[in-house]
């Protein structure tokens, strides 16, 4: 490998999650191993973050087309679903990401879920805020309105 | 292979399937509710259920086929089938029915699968157990949305009360089913592959009847019928579903998107 070339592992971690691009898939936390053997074939390890998330094609194909254009042409992709995703794999930077596309992003690993009265508004950053729907689009959102500023919101819920 | 073996491996693919085919078939009735919810949050909310549902039938069906060696994919499984090859609990292809329906039967349903997910994800089949594994954590979000629409029905007004004591009544009977051994699967039991649905009766009833009672409803006094549809025996609302759901599907057989 010459200098200045990014390893398998970096271009995988670099994949944008076709559902919310300005995240990667190193912020998701969803790459579980990335390893290379004798012949220089690459095998990738994800994990998805529910049973039907439909971007697991997509997220597939696209990390095959990194590895491919960033030289690695023998690349394998799999999924495994043990151990479960759990929201506590979003990486510090993921969760400042959601929060500028404003999503209130979840507290951290190791933080007990709050027993959440109100939220701040990721727009006006007011904590006069309601849940709508604590069942949003997927298992790790839910929906919430600010009183303030009127406008509705998503929250990346604490998942485990 | 030996003759041991193959036994085994078409043990496991029935028991697959028929894990499988309950989620698939309630994730469409799930799926119905999709544009006609009482609103716009329960549409989102129950199109993700329904997804997570589908989510768990394409690993079961993914799997089934591969323990059966024919080369049979889960759109194979899905849409190539008839009812009789179906293998769903008769529970889950009921008609959608009002919310008050939907809502109890995710009860009845979602607290049976979180508590034989639970057990399953200790099987020593690795591949069912990582599907069980995730698939509980989903069952046991099933389970909240359910339980709070439960108790926002059933100690609501008098006209939401009574549909859920009506969904109860009929629905109830046919849970029996989801309780017995189907034939065949002692032996995946006692190897430590699959999960004894008996043994979780006790706590399904304990953990819904603590809903109900949340809810200012009871477990109905009528008994939990025997069904088959573990044996292919449904109800005439499966044919209907299969209709719609494999149309597209078998009349134009290489559609992709």
């Amino acid at each position: 490998m010459r200098a200045g070339e990014l390893t398998p592992e970096e271009v995988v971690g670099s994949v944008r999650d076709p559902e919310l691009p300005a995240l990667t898939l190193a912020d998701l936390g969803v790459v579980r191993s990335v390893t290379v053997d004798a012949v220089g074939a690459v095998e990738v390890v994800l994990t998805p973050t529910y049973s039907g998330c439909p971007a697991t094609e997509v997220i597939q194909v696209d990390v095959l087309n990194a590895l491919m254009q960033a030289g690695y042409p023998q690349a394998s992709v799999r999924f495994e679903l043990f151990p479960a995703w759990t929201s506590d794999s979003l990486s510090a930077q993921g969760r400042r990401v959601l929060s500028e596309l404003g999503i209130a992003p979840p507290v951290g690993p190791g933080r007990p879920a709050p027993l959440t009265i109100s939220l701040k508004c990721p727009q006006c950053g007011s904590l006069r805020t309601r849940e709508t729907s604590h069942f949003g689009s997927t298992a790790c959102k839910s929906l919430w309105t600010c009183r303030a500023c009127g406008e509705p919101f998503e929250h990346f819920k604490e998942l485990r | 292979m030996t003759d041991a073996l193959a036994a085994t491996r078409s043990r496991l693919c029935d028991y697959a399937l028929a894990l499988g085919d309950d989620c698939l078939i309630l994730s469409h009735r799930l799926s119905e509710w999709t544009g006609n919810a009482p609103d716009f949050e329960e549409d989102v909310a129950l199109s993700n259920l329904a997804l997570d549902l589908l989510g768990q039938a394409r690993g079961l069906l993914t799997h089934a086929g591969e323990l059966e060696g024919s080369g049979r994919s889960e759109d194979d499984l899905a849409y190539w089938r008839d009812d009789l090859q179906f293998r769903n609990l008769i529970l889950v292809e009921q008609p959608k029915g009002d919310f008050a329906w939907t809502v109890t039967r995710n009860l009845l349903f979602s607290t049976y699968q979180e508590l034989l997910y639970q057990e399953l994800s200790q099987s020593a089949e690795p591949i069912l157990a990582g599907i069980a594994a995730k698939g509980a954590l989903e069952a046991s979000y099933h389970c909240e949305h359910a339980a709070l629409w439960t108790a926002r029905l059933g100690d609501g007004t008098a006209e939401s009360h009574q549909r859920m004591e009506q969904a109860l009544m009929a629905l109830w009977p046919l849970t029996g089913e989801m309780f017995e051994l189907a034939p065949g699967q002692a032996e995946l039991v006692s190897a430590g592959l699959a999960v004894d649905p008996s043994l979780v009766l006790e706590q399904w009833q304990l953990r819904v009847g603590e809903k109900l009672q949340d809810a200012t409803l009871s477990i109905p006094r009528v008994p939990q019928r025997r069904c088959q549809g573990r044996l292919g025996f449904h109800s005439e609302h499966l044919g209907h579903l299969l209709a719609e759901m494999q149309h597209l599907h078998r009349s134009h057989p290489d559609a992709s998107w």
